[in-house]
């Protein structure tokens, strides 16, 4: 069976109050031994992690994998390695797909694809209704069954609140959240930016965050009148954060994500950007009010994850007028080294705080078993090195597409060593394993 | 004499001395747009294509005369609206003009940004004859030279712009002109046509038409679009002209010498009465002339610039 030993790393897993130099000795899938000092035997491999960190493995609750159907913009080859370039270890893979991931039969297909060509879990994500259409429910329990973790029409929300009153009673026999992207479109109006000065500079339409507090608040009372989970996804608005910040402390069975573009940048930058579509995205950058809300949700635990919504589109989707561009960024291979940069260097976020909302927490909200620094546990790492100091390069990335406001960015921190497994996958950014 | 740069996309980023620059050479062109021969030949062999993808008759003819009385050769092409989905991109659309030779491309598009787009794809000089809600500089330059040729100045003057800021490129880009002269700039409509926060660009706003017009120099009278009821912006025009229609009475709160623009196509009965849009206070044709010679001045510093005018 093949040894990894990481050699002199300081083993960090909050789950466990775990904090310390050691060891750690992967045999096959399995961490081995966790010890002060171990000597490799033959043939096992060492990593030498002294000045590093060792973490639990990260979880990206929201990927846009497009496959089926878009693979020209990524597919689970590439969405894959642009994860274990970024420091996951799995990724739920959002099912906007064509078809859409909304029976059994799809969540199978992408399970299967997964296992013969990604380099990273693929847990998919099935869709609330059939088509996404908001119309009916898909066939959650089977879905479940087959191996999907959560569901979820996002691109759209769930327009429809009896429905989703339904979707969160019938989702909780199967033990599933029910992941909405919280938008009133009523209010959004088809909107591109967020309305204040920047926007009226512009003369973008306006994106009401109105739009998603609304919602928000009408998933927190479905979910507190239901018992069923419901996550909000990239939540991007201060209010919404104040809104779930209330749910939780009445107990109500919510959790939220919220997105690096989301925590670092604002509609100013937009602005600054000029019409530079690869700042477009929905929910829209906000106010650097909402920013601060959203770091301090992360800080306090109101939300719960970091998560990308990589979303990535061919520059054919991008290079057109502003309000007519595709929505969304990437974010796979940029958001470990932002959440670094931007909020645990500056002290916002812990660096503990930092690994659940990109591990422990998002592994929860799923209901899986968190990925964990103990012996016996399946070896699921990420390394960090939190002084190397990255530029964002295009030419360096493995997703298919490039639509980040982040390129040429120089960010401090970065994931060095993605584990799947036991499986080596990622190391210094490149990635090692084959199919 | 040029504009060191190679489009105009807006009036927030030129500063007040290239305003002044383009003013003054709009003052030399109305000499010539007032003559008995208009025909320089200033542009001679310069090529210039007007691309409209929204109707438009006033902006597209003026700038096509502005060209033809440099001596500029021009094209118009009236697209349909751009759309991602069918059909030809906006870029490519441009890429092949300007790969037919032409030195600079006049855009009217239904997007905001759309010139910002192609003044980065393209070497030809872009101008930007309106993009969405955004800008349209070549009207705020004829505004403020028709103010300022009535006026004396800028400075200091109360100018009011009545009706939908909201959807207004003509508002926008008159407070950016105008603020850049210190006069005092006041938005007023009804509640659901103001911009958030508007006031971050430098203009007292209200919902109250009567305080906006009290002692006012310059009114400037927006046209209101029928679809922006169908939005729920407001219930009906009958409505619309009764509380923001500008009336002679309405009018009697400014100051006497008061200046009354419309940047046209005026809805009579609407947003202005005939009595008002004809009295002695409305320099309406006065905006169309001068906006011939601003464009022409435009054109010329951005293109020309090397032969001496007038």
């Amino acid at each position: 069976m093949a040894r990894l030993l990481l050699k002199g790393g300081r083993l960090l897993d909050p789950r466990l109050g775990l904090d310390q130099e050691a060891d750690l000795l992967i045999t096959g899938s399995v961490i081995a031994r966790i010890e002060p000092d171990l000597e490799p035997e033959p043939g096992t491999r060492v990593l030498d992690c002294r000045g590093r960190v060792v973490a639990p493995g990260f979880i990206d609750l929201h990927v846009h994998l497009r496959d089926p159907g878009f693979e020209w913009k990524e597919d689970i080859a590439s969405g894959t390695r642009a994860a274990a370039r970024g420091g996951f270890t799995a990724v739920v893979a959002v099912p906007n797909t064509r078809p859409v991931i909304d029976n059994a039969q799809m969540v199978a297909y992408v399970l299967e694809k997964a296992r013969r060509e990604a380099v990273v879990k693929v847990l998919p994500m099935g869709a609330v209704t059939k088509g996404q259409e908001g119309k009916e429910l898909a066939e959650l329990g089977e879905m479940a069954a087959a191996g999907a973790v959560a569901f979820s029409d996002d691109g759209n929300p769930v327009e429809n609140a009896e429905l989703m009153r339904l979707a969160l009673l019938y989702a909780r026999q199967f033990g599933r959240p029910v992941m909405d992207h919280c938008e009133d479109r009523t209010l959004s109006r088809g909107g591109a930016m967020h309305p204040g000065p920047w926007c009226t500079r512009m003369g973008l339409p306006p994106f009401d965050p109105l739009a998603e507090e609304v919602h928000v608040a009408r998933d927190i009372l479905l979910a507190e009148a239901t018992g069923g989970h419901v996550h909000i996804m990239h939540v991007s608005s201060a209010r919404s954060v104040d809104l779930i910040r209330w749910a939780k402390a009445r107990g109500v069975p919510v959790t939220a994500e919220a997105t690096p573009h989301h925590f670092t940048l604002t509609d100013e930058d937009l602005y600054r950007a000029g019409y530079d579509t690869n700042y477009k995205m929905s929910p829209p950058l906000r106010s650097a009010r909402d920013r601060e809300a959203i770091i301090a949700g992360l800080a306090d635990g109101t939300i719960d994850a970091i998560a990308t919504d990589h979303a990535p589109h061919h520059r054919d989707d991008k290079e057109v007028e502003f309000a007519l561009a595709a929505n969304g960024v990437t974010g796979l291979e940029t958001a470990v080294s932002l959440t670094l940069d931007r909020l645990v260097r500056p002290g916002y976020l812990s660096l503990e705080r930092a690994i659940l909302a990109l591990s422990t927490r998002p592994a929860e909200i799923l209901g899986i078993r968190p990925p964990t620094l103990q012996v016996g546990a399946e070896a699921d790492i990420t390394v960090l090195d939190l002084e190397r100091r990255v530029t964002v390069r295009p030419e360096e990335m493995a997703s298919k597409s490039r639509n980040t406001p982040f390129l040429g960015w120089e960010l401090v921190g970065a994931p060095v060593a993605t584990i799947v497994s036991g499986r080596l996958v990622m190391e210094e950014g490149r990635i090692v394993a084959g199919q | 004499m040029s504009l060191r740069r190679k489009d105009l996309l807006g009036l927030e980023d030129l500063s007040r001395e290239e305003i002044d620059q383009i003013l003054d050479t709009a003052e030399r062109m109305r000499g010539i747009v007032d003559g008995p021969v208009k025909k320089l030949p200033t542009l001679r062999g310069k090529a210039v294509v007007t691309l409209f993808f929204e109707p438009s008759t006033r902006t597209r003819n003026s700038f096509e005369l502005a060209a033809k009385y440099l001596g500029a050769d021009t094209v118009s092409v009236a697209a349909q609206v751009s759309s991602v989905q069918k059909g030809e991109t906006l870029l490519d659309t441009a890429r092949n003009l300007e790969a037919m030779g032409i030195d600079a491309v006049v855009i009217r598009h239904s997007q905001s940004g759309a010139p910002h787009l192609l003044a980065r794809a393209l070497s030809a000089s872009v101008i930007n004859a309106g993009d969405g809600i955004h800008e349209h500089p070549t009207q705020a330059l004829l505004d403020l030279f028709t103010i300022r040729q009535h006026k004396g100045r800028l400075e200091g003057l109360k100018v009011v712009i009545v009706g939908d800021i909201w959807h207004s490129r003509v508002a926008r880009s008159n407070i950016y002109g105008l603020s850049k002269y210190g006069a005092e700039i006041w938005v007023t409509g009804p509640a659901t046509l103001l911009p958030p926060e508007i006031e971050a660009l430098g203009v007292r706003a209200t919902d109250r038409l009567e305080e906006a017009l009290e002692g006012a120099d310059v009114v400037n009278v927006l046209r209101i679009q029928l679809e922006r009821q169908a939005g729920g912006y407001f219930p009906s025009l009958r409505e619309y002209s009764r509380f923001w229609g500008i009336t002679r009475e309405k009018l009697a709160l400014c100051r006497e010498d008061v200046l009354v623009l419309h940047p046209g196509p005026m809805n009579r009965g609407v947003e202005i009465t005939s009595d008002v849009a004809e009295s002695d206070r409305s320099v309406i044709l006065d905006q169309v002339r001068n906006g011939v010679a601003v464009r022409m001045a435009v054109l010329y510093l951005l293109l020309g610039g090397g032969i001496a005018v007038g």
